[in-house]
């Protein structure tokens, strides 16, 4: 029985090495044939080989599983893999070379340290995110500025009667402060970076904050617009909606956009399914569907700086 | 004449078999010990490189109580602290809970109680901790906050939570412990005269105790090293609290949290890789503790 147990644990662990071994040669079969494809592609469109690797933002993953499944249907010869483990991992694996593309949700050089390995990264902005102030909806407030906010979020206010709510203690639902969406939201609605407050609750998954600004008396936070219903109030930024048509059209400015990063220029496999991210078919299809906002509809660009361009 | 062909070729068989059987099971030891040193070398490097590249004092890090990355600050003491804080509380609330349940399935009903109450504790050992942490978020945490001062989330959220995950370990330790008792000790007991509560604190607890101990540690250990639960139901907030109904962290928290998010081989990833070797180094220590009661337990 227990010699069982042990060859069943050897031939798992072998296969799992082999399984590695070979995802390393198929990698670099891969770019092989995919040079081949370069090649080929010049003379004619030949037929896409070869696998894509993705992995980074959980907040993308969804998306870029549904798009890849899409397709993987139109390219019988291509497989898209994506993997989650946050935007940071997206962005080192990107840059070492174990995957073709990394997704973020911030800008590679907001993230990563090393600025030449940042700058070796070309960004393939596919979706906007946009994030919005969330309260319970116990708490009476309907709009906030943006010095309310930062007033709140900096522990200055510590009861919603001070911004014309109800007298009840504030409780602040945040991220962590290595998060891509509470980097979003300190930079494009409070224009300044928070400490964490005593007291005050972190969590990272959008779930588990809705949860909690749903359940606790007094509850602020911030989600995307994708995760919001009726059972948490979206509060007006400066008097200003959270909704679709207001990020598209520029005036509401907590947004960001989801990157997906590729080590120099993509190889063919990969800049197709990349340029397919960008058809009508996706971009009105499963962007829209999924909660995310089409990158291509935005009437405002925005660089690393944060600077805002028609 | 017939015997005398067989006994070379089956002892032949018997050495192949013999042969094989250690040979298998040398590769895979030391397979097994390649893998345990591996681990350990990376998450070394790792964790030490925050102080030997990155130069934050090992102090700061160890005793420092503001955690503020962007500000290059990594005090990791409220983290620790929080780590040492429910997992002590755990221990505290599940051990005397775990000794009764495994008095009754031994002592006091080992008919019915054993076939009942065992396979209910051990069915909590098979509950993945997200769903701990999800009925901690959606049942224990409303009634905290009703109850109790404060949002409901905090540490003592999460030591009761912890409490219930750790059950297991202890009960079944203790069981085995009391299982394993030699019938004469009770018997002398009662043929004294003592009553079997009498029998019980004075005889059988005493004698078991080291045993019991082990399984407190092996379920301190659990707890100090449970990530996902906790981290649902605590709060996070990277300071030292000053109440059990206050937003705390452990160090499998913060981890947890942010190890996704930062970038391999930027300082906060290094220093979140420090707090992975301190966790394997408090791994190291029950490890020893349990080693140094398992030889008290035999003499």
């Amino acid at each position: 029985m227990k010699l069982k147990k042990l060859l069943l644990l050897t031939l798992t662990l072998a296969f799992a090495v082999s399984l590695a071994a070979c995802g390393n040669k198929d990698n670099t079969s891969n770019s092989a044939t995919n040079a081949e494809n370069n090649n080929a592609g010049k003379s004619e469109t030949a037929a896409l080989s070869g696998s894509i690797l993705a992995s980074g933002s959980t907040a993308l993953q969804p998306l870029v599983e549904q798009v890849g499944k899409k397709f993987m249907d139109k390219n019988p010869g291509v497989s898209v893999q994506v993997q989650g483990g946050g935007s940071g991992t997206g962005l080192t694996q990107v840059s070492g070379g174990q995957v073709q593309i990394g997704n973020s949700d911030v800008f590679a050089t907001e993230k990563m340290k090393d600025a030449a390995a940042a700058k070796e990264l070309v960004d393939h902005q596919v979706a906007v995110v946009a994030i919005a102030a969330v309260v319970n909806p116990e708490v009476g407030v309907t709009s906030l500025t943006k010095q309310q906010l930062v007033d709140i979020f900096t522990g200055k206010i510590t009861n919603w009667k001070e911004v014309q709510g109800k007298d009840q203690a504030i409780v602040i639902v945040n991220r962590p402060s290595s998060s891509g969406t509470r980097a979003t939201f300190e930079k494009y609605a409070l224009g300044t970076k928070t400490e964490d407050l005593k007291g005050s609750i972190q969590e990272d998954s959008s779930g588990t904050v809705k949860k909690l600004v749903t359940d606790t008396p007094g509850a602020i936070g911030y989600l995307a617009l994708s995760y919001l219903d009726d059972k948490v109030k979206a509060v007006q930024y400066d008097g200003v909606d959270a909704t679709v048509d207001n990020v598209v059209a520029g005036k509401y400015p907590v947004w960001a956009y989801e990157h997906m990063y590729t080590k120099g220029e993509p190889d063919a496999t990969t800049k197709a399914f990349l340029d397919y991210f960008m058809t009508d078919e996706v971009q009105n299809g499963d962007v829209v569907e999924l909660g995310y906002i089409p990158a291509n509809k935005m009437q405002v660009k925005r660089d690393e700086a944060g600077n805002v361009t028609k | 004449m017939k015997s005398n062909q067989d006994t070379p070729l089956l002892l032949r068989k018997h050495r192949t078999e013999e042969w094989i059987g250690r040979g298998y099971t040398t590769i895979c030891v030391l397979f097994l010990i390649v893998i345990i040193v591996s681990i350990v070398y990376f998450v070394a490097t790792k964790g030490i490189s925050t102080f030997a590249i990155d130069a934050v004092s090992l102090s700061d890090f160890l005793f420092g109580t503001t955690w503020s990355p962007d500000d290059n600050q990594f005090g990791a003491l409220p983290f620790i602290y929080g780590s040492f804080l429910t997992s002590l509380l755990a221990a505290l609330i599940a051990s005397p809970l775990s000794v009764c349940a495994a008095l009754f399935m031994t002592e006091i009903v080992p008919s019915w109680g054993k076939k009942i109450l065992q396979p209910v504790i051990e069915l909590l050992a098979g509950i993945p901790s997200v769903v701990y942490g999800f009925i901690g978020l959606s049942i224990l945490v409303p009634f905290m906050r009703d109850t109790f001062p404060g949002q409901g989330i905090g540490v003592a959220a999460g030591a009761i939570v912890l409490s219930i995950m750790i059950l297991p370990t202890i009960t079944s330790i203790a069981t085995d412990a009391l299982g394993a008792l030699p019938r004469n000790l009770k018997e002398a007991s009662y043929g004294l005269g003592a009553t079997r509560w009498q029998t019980i604190y004075g005889v059988i607890i005493p004698t078991v105790l080291p045993s019991i101990l082990t399984g407190v540690v092996l379920g301190m250990a659990r707890a100090f090293g449970e990530a996902l639960a906790v981290q649902m139901v605590i709060g996070n907030a990277p300071h030292i609290p000053t109440s059990l109904f206050e937003s705390a962290s452990t160090l499998t928290s913060v981890i947890t949290l942010n190890m996704s998010n930062t970038v391999m081989g930027s300082v906060q990833n290094n220093a979140l890789w420090s707090m992975a070797m301190i966790l394997m180094l408090m791994t190291f220590v029950f490890v020893f503790v349990v080693r140094l009661l398992e030889r008290r337990h035999k003499i």
